[in-house]
């Protein structure tokens, strides 16, 4: 989807906004929303790639004035109702619905114990064939799909080298909304710089983005 | 307050534990941080050794000094010299290496950085205070995938007496995002 998360290569966007001594979270809400979402994400009924889209979602106008964890409250409370894991009632009221039966949580203090030190792989064994190989040339494919992409669309179009081939991860595309892993190989691209800016850019300089299979085509 | 509110149902509803929120912050906010990073960095700077494994295979370098979980599970180290310079982003949400960096300070994940640092990333650069020569290549790494990266900066010349942590004392965030370079002994970043 083209939407405003798409921002590499707008140029209106200010200064860069430097805070000396920042803290990790800037009021206790802040980490309590960071870590109700990695608790909830435990859970199993949304992936990354559909908790990625979701914030998105968020309108435009939203997703420029919220800060980023505004972002992620109002993204769980959509994800926890859109899921049914909370009825939009229990949403506005704040208390379970009469009679609703209770769970148990997923991220329990001994599993976050044992597991937040060991992460979660997202790829898997390379038994899916490279399209591509190592120093050939790729074209971005020009594509506008109206769901989840990691395909920024200022590469789209542009012609790039493969320098790296990272192995197999499942497809964002098609895994943001269920509808399967879609394995295939990820590979660092090397963009020049006037490729994708013109010839104001520096004649030095590039850009690497990581690429799906699905997001390349042979140049 | 929202978050209080929403914290409750889900408490209340038994879908989230509160004391596992309690580790969850308390680990980012005392355990996992640049500092894990910047001992990577100095270890690289006094082991050529361990420079090469982890340049080739950062995940299990980064996890011989025991830095592990979340958001460093796919690493890539990339290496700063005299002519390249390398700048590390996410211009569709925030990717960032949690593991050995941390959460991401809120300017990595501002709508000017973001925008900003594929097409003019020597004005950003400038406006953190680093100014690069006319013939250094500038290599931004935009974080499109589920790889994460850090930036091995080059080690400051006169730090040849320096341990192993004096060194890492002096690597900085930003120096290991490639906003900035790591600043000799004695200036301040």
């Amino acid at each position: 989807m083209n939407g405003v998360h798409d921002l590499g290569g707008l140029q209106d966007m200010g200064r860069v906004q430097y805070e000396k001594q920042e803290p990790v979270f800037h009021a206790p809400w802040e980490g309590r929303i960071y870590g109700i979402d990695r608790a909830l994400r435990f859970i199993g009924k949304w992936n990354l790639d559909a908790w990625r889209h979701q914030i998105e979602l968020l309108p435009p106008a939203d997703y420029f004035r919220m800060t980023y964890y505004e972002r992620w409250l109002q993204t769980n409370e959509q994800l926890v109702v859109k899921h049914g894991l909370v009825t939009p009632k229990e949403l506005e009221t704040g208390a379970p619905d009469p009679g609703s039966a209770k769970s148990s949580p997923a991220l329990t203090a001994a599993v976050a114990s044992r597991s937040l030190g060991r992460g979660i792989p997202s790829s898997h064994d390379p038994k899916v064939p490279p399209q591509f190989k190592v120093g050939q040339r790729a074209r971005a494919r020009n594509m506008n799909p109206m769901g989840h992409t990691r395909l920024p669309r200022y590469a789209r179009g542009k012609v790039g080298i493969i320098t790296l081939d990272h192995g197999v991860y499942s497809f964002p595309d098609t895994n943001a909304h269920f509808q399967g892993e879609k394995r295939q190989h990820v590979y660092s691209v090397r963009f020049a710089a006037r490729e994708l800016w013109g010839a104001n850019a520096s004649a030095r300089d590039s850009v690497h983005l990581d690429m799906w299979d699905d997001y390349l085509e042979h140049a | 307050m929202r978050v209080k509110a929403l914290e409750s149902l889900l408490v209340e509803k038994g879908l989230v534990d509160r004391t596992a929120l309690d580790l969850l912050v308390d680990r980012f906010e005392h355990k996992v941080g640049p500092r894990n990073g910047a001992r990577v960095v100095a270890r690289a700077w006094v082991d050529p050794a361990y420079r090469k494994r982890l340049l080739t295979d950062a995940p299990s370098a980064i996890a011989e000094l025991g830095y592990t979980g979340g958001q460093g599970e796919h690493m890539l180290v990339v290496e700063n010299g005299p002519k390249i310079h390398n700048l590390i982003v996410c211009t569709l949400c925030s990717c960032y290496p949690w593991a050995v960096l941390g959460l991401p300070p809120v300017w990595y994940k501002s709508t000017a950085y973001r925008s900003r640092a594929v097409i003019d990333p020597r004005g950003v650069l400038r406006e953190f205070g680093t100014q690069l020569e006319e013939d250094v290549e500038v290599h931004v790494w935009d974080s499109t995938a589920e790889l994460r990266y850090i930036v091995l900066p080059e080690r400051p010349a006169g730090t040849d007496h320096l341990s192993e942590a004096e060194l890492a004392e002096l690597v900085t965030r930003d120096a290991m995002v490639g906003v900035a370079k790591v600043p000799p002994p004695g200036e301040k970043a």
